[in-house]
């Protein structure tokens, strides 16, 4: 498959080629965005290199997918800017189903930290090293992961509490 | 109506309900639980050109132990539904409600986990709009079906 990359992404696959060639897994490009699959293992390393030798100083986003297969189940795509070359780059990772767990990059760009919440939220993903892996939209104690493929459209019923209709004094 | 006539000038003879009810049902303040886009036509409806006013429902209280009439407007999570029937359960009686639109009536597009399917789940609702959103007259019908509804209550008079 060839790709048409741009200077600074050429530049950018150039480099974690080089430096990471093990870890890297694949890179394609798909409606004219440049995704870089990587294992799961060098996450902070490759995420450090980027940010620190190639200027994606800016963390976009952070999302989840449910790829619903038997291996490698969930996948986290980060979604990476460099403000000083224009380029933007969707770097993806996989995890396994069976406590689908990864390394948090909060060290590495401190607004992480409420992207990862919200993909914990969703998918059930862990971050290890994370400061403060909470639910963010849903109630503390709700127990499934809504954006999971086999979580029912309209929820488990009785699952989220509605409130009292008698008031408080009655 | 002999009555008046005995009485003189500047006087007339009705039921303390009817006079209660005449009232409250040209004084309904509305509390408006703003939650979404139809938060908008809310606000249509409170202004000039559709005139609340005319019904004697322009003063928008945002606290609710000033108000008469919440206005759910919007679709409602189950997160936000606790603090919906909160604001509810510290209104002073008498209180009427409307769901405003397809969301706060039955959940609307919002067919989805986090919605409740219409704030009926878990408040009393008197009136029901449709649309999505609904058009200020559509509120307009709603507040003046409430009134006729204050109008046939019990207020002083208890029905025995």
């Amino acid at each position: 498959m060839s790709l048409e990359l741009s200077e600074p992404l050429q530049k950018t696959v150039d480099s974690l080629s080089e430096n990471f060639s093990e870890s890297l897994i694949k890179v394609y490009q798909s409606s004219g965005d440049t995704f870089i699959q990587i294992e799961a293992d060098s996450l902070l390393e490759v995420t450090r290199h980027l940010k620190d030798k190639l200027h994606y100083v800016y963390l976009s986003d952070i999302f989840g997918i449910d790829r619903y297969t038997s291996e490698e189940r969930f996948e986290v795509v980060y979604n990476l800017l460099s403000l000083k070359d224009r380029a933007r780059v969707f770097l993806k990772v996989r995890c396994e189903e069976e406590n689908p767990e990864l390394e948090s990059v909060v060290s590495i760009w401190k607004s992480a930290g409420w992207n990862e919440r919200e993909v914990y939220d969703m998918f059930g993903v862990h971050f290890r090293n994370h400061p403060d892996l909470r639910r963010i939209f849903l109630p503390e104690d709700f127990e499934y992961f809504p954006l999971r493929k086999e979580f029912p459209l309209l929820g488990i019923p009785g699952s989220i509490e509605l409130p009292s209709t008698t008031p408080e004094s009655e | 109506m002999g009555l008046e006539s005995a009485l003189g000038n500047g006087f007339l003879t009705t039921k303390m309900d009817t006079l209660v009810n005449w009232a409250r049902s040209n004084a309904a303040w509305p509390m408006p639980m703003g939650l979404a886009c139809c938060a908008i036509e809310m606000m249509a409806f409170a202004g000039p050109r559709y005139d609340a006013a005319r019904f004697g429902s322009e003063v928008m209280r945002f606290s609710p132990r000033q108000a008469d009439v919440m206005i759910v407007a919007g679709w409602c999570t189950y997160k936000m539904s606790h603090a919906i029937r909160r604001i509810w359960d510290q209104m002073p009686d008498p209180k009427w409600c409307i769901a405003m639109g397809a969301c706060a009536s039955t959940g609307g597009m919002h067919r989805c986990y986090g919605v409740v399917q219409g704030v009926d789940n878990f408040l009393p609702v008197d009136a029901y709009i449709s649309g999505c959103p609904p058009r200020p007259d559509a509120v307009l019908h709603a507040l003046m079906k409430i009134q006729d509804k204050i109008k046939t209550e019990h207020s002083v008079m208890l029905d025995s």
